[in-house]
């Protein structure tokens, strides 16, 4: 499992794509960071968490695409399940080196929210609720491109397919929030929707459903994963 | 050390496998052998735990692939049709990742100096893999196979698209490692066999169609000696002086000629020499004998005539043929 995820994060910073992604991200959450605090004089975390969480559907395919689809095409694959480790540890290693880096970016962009500290009353229950929030919904993120990773050798189908599921998760919550409230069907829609989730982080509460719900979706994705290589085998 | 039962794959209604059964014993360098597409990377696949039988148990020192795969999987070393190298690594980052990925656990520098001197690929080591030549990427890839020392090493094709001289290298390193591994290669070069392996184990179709030590296959599907002659003489009076002999079917008689001689290909039949009695015949006649070859005895022959035969474009007369 070690192995495997020291590989792959070496591998993001040989190639192009880390770096990429560290530039690509930290780039725009300064941007963001900027319009939506400092040049709106406002110490609001709302809407920088709402826009960085679109941005990050759309920027963390890039981390995950490669992850099983690259082992696939230049059969690397054989090596890693022909060795003695289990379908799960293998998985778990795929998906511990993007979260890392994710973690990192989130974590560190963060702290960007430190600089108001002198200017405003930081509410800083709230700035932890919402980065829990963001690294929940940044696992589930992973979870789905590792998924959609492990059902091709194309990186761009990946990728695309990635953000394809995740708008559908945020699609669902759009539908939702066009119905009736007492109707139930809205109460499913809600329920599932992962921006309606987040929602509840923004507004401050530390939802445990909502907690409980993320890593749910998460851990579902990460067996589908598994069961990819599962039925593969069996094929 | 390995033993495969009732091995069945099924993809549909296709069987790339249909009922293999053979066992390998410790030290053992066996070629399975094959028409393309006959099964062999299937076999080995399935031996390894990259893919699942639709039935069947693979067990590899007494361990069972399926009931405990971890396990099973520590005593073999793999090396795939494609060696499975990661191209942006160096040789010795990539040693080093397959070394902890196998939770490998001698001594991590001598272990892979050894390795390094064995597969000989010291003078590449800090170079990416990505750079190297083909034959270099194949030995980096059974270096690959070699770390943890497995009991058990499987090579799918070691040999295909190097060159003559990198053929021989890898050819000279496999017979280097059976002295101390068990060996399984797949092939469809037959050379390649007599040149390396103790046994070979034939597929086709999915299915075993001979299984003996190297130097015994050829045994088994001749029933019948076949010499090729050189004779100087009078071409007609040769012809029927040979078909009079003892036990002799038929001859045929080629086309090139050396000397004043005509050659003739002279079929017997079972268990009948008749190298004698056609030196005794030319020697009274006058005739010289500046040649005799055997015909349809190699590995080649042998080969195309038991996938024919399985194919059912030839009678199956090898009933005596023995099963392990």
């Amino acid at each position: 499992m070690l192995a495997i995820f020291k590989r792959e994060l070496k591998a993001y910073f040989t190639g192009v794509i880390g770096y990429v992604f560290l530039v690509i991200y930290l780039a725009v959450a300064g941007i963001l960071f900027s319009y939506t605090t400092m040049m709106s004089m406002s110490s609001d975390m709302s809407l920088y968490y709402t826009l960085m969480l679109i941005f990050t559907a759309i920027v963390l395919p890039l981390l995950t695409m490669k992850s099983f689809s690259e082992e696939r095409k230049m059969k690397t694959e054989q090596l890693v399940l022909t060795a003695p480790i289990s379908l799960p540890a293998m998985v778990f290693g795929k998906f511990l080196a993007p979260y890392v880096i994710y973690a990192g970016c989130t974590v560190l962009t963060s702290l960007y929210f430190l600089l108001l500290v002198p200017y405003a009353e930081l509410k800083f229950a709230v700035l932890l609720g919402e980065v829990v929030a963001m690294l929940l919904i940044g696992g589930v993120f992973i979870a789905i491109g590792l998924f959609v990773s492990s059902l091709t050798e194309n990186q761009l189908s990946a990728a695309i397919g990635t953000i394809a599921i995740i708008l559908a998760f945020f699609g669902i919550g759009l539908v939702g929030s066009l119905l009736p409230s007492n109707y139930w069907l809205r109460f499913v829609f809600d329920a599932l929707s992962i921006f309606t989730r987040f929602e509840t982080f923004i507004n401050g509460y530390f939802d445990l459903a909502s907690l409980l719900y993320y890593i749910s979706v998460g851990a579902v994705f990460f067996w589908l994963t598994i069961r990819v290589y599962d039925r593969r085998r069996f094929g | 050390m390995v033993k495969v039962e009732n091995l069945v794959k099924r993809y549909g209604t296709n069987y790339a496998l249909n009922d293999v059964s053979f066992e390998i014993g410790e030290g053992e360098i066996v070629g399975l052998l094959g028409p393309n597409g006959a099964g062999k990377s299937t076999a080995m696949n399935i031996i390894t735990g990259y893919l699942s039988a639709t039935s069947g148990s693979v067990t590899i020192d007494g361990t069972d692939m399926l009931e405990d795969p971890i396990r099973a999987k520590k005593l073999i070393g793999f090396l795939p049709e494609q060696p499975p190298v990661y191209p942006e690594m160096t040789v010795m980052e990539y040693l080093n990742f397959v070394y902890d990925l196998k939770g490998c656990e001698l001594e991590r520098t001598p272990h892979l100096e050894e390795i390094i001197q064995v597969t000989k690929i010291a003078e590449v080591r800090n170079r990416l893999i990505k750079n190297l030549s083909k034959g270099n990427k194949q030995r980096v890839g059974i270096a690959q196979a070699l770390v943890g020392d497995p009991k058990v090493v499987i090579f799918d094709e070691p040999t295909v698209g190097l060159d003559p001289k990198q053929i021989l290298a890898v050819r000279n390193l496999l017979r280097t490692l059976a002295r101390r591994h068990t060996v399984i290669l797949s092939t469809h070069i037959l050379a390649e066999v007599q040149a390396v392996c103790e046994r070979v184990i034939i597929i086709n179709k999915g299915k075993i169609i001979a299984d003996e030590k190297t130097e015994n296959i050829v045994k088994t599907i001749e029933d019948g000696y076949r010499y090729r002659y050189k004779i100087c003489g009078p071409q007609r009076d040769v012809e029927s002086a040979l078909l009079k002999l003892n036990g002799v079917k038929r001859v045929e008689i080629g086309t090139e000629r050396d000397l004043d001689s005509y050659s003739y290909t002279v079929d017997c039949d079972g268990g009948i020499d008749a190298r004698k009695a056609v030196f005794n015949l030319c020697s009274s006649r006058g005739w010289a004998i500046i040649g005799i070859e055997a015909v349809g005895t190699d590995l080649e022959s042998v080969f195309i005539r038991l996938v024919d035969r399985s194919d059912g474009l030839l009678p199956d007369n090898t009933k005596k043929k023995k099963r392990r």
